[in-house]
């Protein structure tokens, strides 16, 4: 079990590796999170105070289209050069594999959120700072079950045709609880009304809990199958 | 006990088996050239024994024990079609990975020693995507290498490789060999591999039908073994 | 002897829809508050458990399959998947024309109507994947994570549309199917079971053209490998 937590960091410090040295997957991440920034600037044309009621809404459906991009090449990496084959054959248990990709993908995506969510506020005129670590909080939560699910389906869709296509359909639906859950907390959490939302915070954790094992276990036949 | 005992071991995809029943005893220490036309089913034995895919029926035993068992695989070194290295990490860093993820006690060391022996100690530092073809071979022939594997298993390794890459890949199988390694290595009678083969496997739609000592013959007639069994009626 | 037994289960399942239809439009008043429309019900919902019940089976199918790697399950698994999605896209369109004829809405996100919903997208990336999966073992073992992880999802669904809804005071649910009178009850039990058996013949009419795609495919590997 230790040699195998090993194992999936060194995975994970291979992908942050990669990742950083080109940043390629990064800059289009947060290019693209900017560009849905500005268009929904242009496309809701609220005053300052009812923008609160959807600043949490309107903040997830930024991450998680920006996260897209991340998390869909996780496994994709692996296919040049029949990487893949190697990592399998290997003594480590896919169940690191899996693991060490995750967090690859989890640290990544965590750092394309803290870079939006300051232009966030700034484009919308929205006071967040005051509640920056609760929001953190639920920023690792929420993206830690869309990191866990999207790896997953990145490992499903590694050799299905059209995989860019496939991957928003399968994977958005799935996401919807979590979804619903964070956005409300972050709205809560941004107008400074957080004094009830143990329950909309147990049905993110629920979600994290359920599908980290489920994946944790159903790895093994995705990979060799 | 063999080294290496595939027992009637079928491969559905689907509903079509890409083997059905193939047998295969490897002894220790044997080098085996698995030959086969293109979809007899090689690269699909092949992978089944380096634990990328499950049989759909048999049993594969590695030193008696199962395939799968994860002490097992630290013995084995697989070279697939594709090179097994990453583009993005350079040489020296790719070794050092796959020495971590190989149980290789001094991961520095021997990613230096490999880098020697294949020659690329010049370009260590090099990201393997700047490398030419040629040196790409070579840094996959380290990676296979890497952990001095008892087992390994090469799927048709001498096929595109220039000469300089064959000198090295030969050298290290022969040395391997010297030290008691076990070799399966598909191939299309290429002339290097069958140099060092002692024994061979002839794998036809899904079936092993033919092994047994690699002869003189085969090896100055590549197409023999194949003739062999062409002529035999239907 | 399977297609004697979709002729014999579609006979039945029609000629029963066909007394309960009779029961239902002739026999029953119509409903208090609703009228004649509220009859709607009668396909509403057991078009719903319907739906319910060929997921539970797909999703069962998966597990089976995953365990016993046997391709009968991965059969049975996408036959009954289609069929409960055309039980939902039942349940969700007469679910809309009632709303709209009672309410004058034609779509609300309570409860029943959004997991139904979500039901049908988790379930849809299932039928969109498997055609984009050319080899037919890793297709029906991607197939059987989708199916459950997609199960797995229903609880949490419903949970979070629940708690929005009262968090954003959402009206309660528009279709309640609580105080039907108490003559209501024989035709829906029937009218679910109607819709059973004509589920069931549907699956085997699929699940007879999944085996034969399965024959259609291994004879021609065959083919090309000679």
């Amino acid at each position: 079990m230790k040699q195998g937590l090993l194992a999936a960091l060194f995975i994970a410090r291979k992908d942050l590796r990669t990742e950083f040295r080109t940043k390629e997957a990064l800059n289009a991440s947060v290019s693209f999170a900017l560009v849905v920034l500005m268009l929904f600037s242009f496309a809701f044309d609220l005053g300052r105070e009812e923008f609160y009621d959807i600043s949490g809404g309107l903040l997830w459906l930024v991450y998680v289209f920006a996260g897209a991009l991340i998390v869909n090449r996780s496994f994709i990496r692996e296919v040049p050069n029949d990487c893949l084959d190697v990592l399998i054959a290997s003594p480590m248990p896919p169940w690191a594999l899996f693991l060490g990709k995750t967090i690859a993908s989890f640290v990544l995506l965590l750092i394309v959120e803290l870079i939006s969510l300051p232009v966030y506020g700034l484009f919308n005129n929205l006071q967040w700072v005051h509640a920056f670590w609760p929001l953190f909080g639920v920023m690792t939560l929420a993206t830690w079950g869309i990191t866990i699910t999207g790896v997953a389906f990145s490992a499903v869709t590694v050799n299905v045709r059209l995989r860019e296509l496939m991957l928003p359909v399968l994977h958005y639906p799935l996401l919807i609880p979590l979804l619903v859950g964070a956005m409300q907390v972050s709205t809560a959490l941004i107008k400074g009304e957080a004094s009830d939302i143990m329950q909309e915070l147990r049905i993110v954790i629920a979600f994290d809990l359920i599908f980290t094992s489920l994946a944790l276990y159903l790895i093994e036949f995705i990979l060799v199958g | 006990m063999s080294a290496i005992a595939a027992d009637r071991v079928w491969k559905y995809f689907g509903d079509y088996p890409a083997l059905r029943g193939a047998t295969l005893e490897v002894p220790a220490g044997a080098c085996v050239a698995l030959l086969g036309r293109n979809g007899a089913g090689k690269t699909t034995l092949l992978r089944i024994l380096a634990n990328l895919s499950k049989p759909s029926k048999g049993e594969v035993t590695v030193f008696g024990e199962s395939a799968r068992d994860e002490k097992i695989r630290a013995r084995i070194g697989y070279l697939g079609h594709g090179i097994g290295v990453y583009d993005d990490l350079s040489a020296f860093e790719n070794l050092i990975l796959f020495g971590q993820l190989m149980n290789v006690p001094d991961t520095k060391a021997a990613a230096n020693a490999a880098l020697e022996r294949v020659g690329l100690t010049r370009v260590r530092d090099g990201f393997a995507r700047e490398f030419s073809r040629g040196m790409r071979q070579r840094l996959a022939v380290a990676r296979a290498f890497l952990h001095n594997p008892e087992i390994l298993l090469l799927d048709e390794p001498f096929t595109s490789l220039d000469d300089r890459a064959i000198a090295v890949l030969h050298e290290l199988l022969r040395d391997a060999l010297a030290k008691g390694a076990t070799i399966v290595m598909s191939t299309h009678q290429i002339r290097e591999a069958m140099e060092l083969a002692t024994q061979v496997a002839l794998l036809e739609r899904g079936k092993i039908v033919h092994t047994g000592p690699r002869t003189p013959e085969m090896l100055a007639d590549p197409g023999w073994l194949y003739r062999m069994y062409e002529e035999k009626p239907q | 002897m399977r297609d004697k037994a979709i002729y014999i289960l579609g006979i039945l399942g029609t000629l029963l829809m066909i007394w309960n239809l009779h029961t239902i439009f002739v026999v029953l008043p119509g409903e208090a508050a609703q009228g004649q429309i509220g009859k709607m019900l009668f396909i509403h919902v057991p078009a719903a458990i319907t739906a319910y019940s060929y997921y539970a089976v797909a999703v069962v199918c998966s597990i089976a399959f995953l365990v016993t790697k046997n391709f009968k399950y991965d059969s049975v698994a996408v036959s009954s998947i289609e069929v409960a999605q055309v039980f939902t896209l039942v349940n969700l369109v007469t679910g809309s024309l009632w709303g709209h004829v009672i309410w004058g809405i034609w779509w609300t996100w309570d409860l029943r109507l959004t997991s139904q919903f979500m039901c049908f997208m988790l379930y849809l990336g299932y039928l969109l994947m498997r055609p984009a999966i050319a080899e037919a073992t890793q297709r029906a073992t991607m197939s059987a994570i989708l199916a459950i992880f997609a199960a797995a999802d229903i609880p949490l669904v419903v949970m979070a549309i629940r708690l929005h809804n009262v968090r954003t005071q959402h009206p309660a649910p528009v279709l309640e199917t609580g105080g039907v009178d108490a003559t209501w009850w024989p035709p829906l039990a029937t009218g679910y079971f109607v819709l059973m058996l004509i589920a069931a013949a549907l699956v085997l009419v699929r699940l007879r053209q999944e085996t034969v795609r399965r024959e259609i495919d291994s004879l021609r590997r065959e083919l090309h490998a000679m």
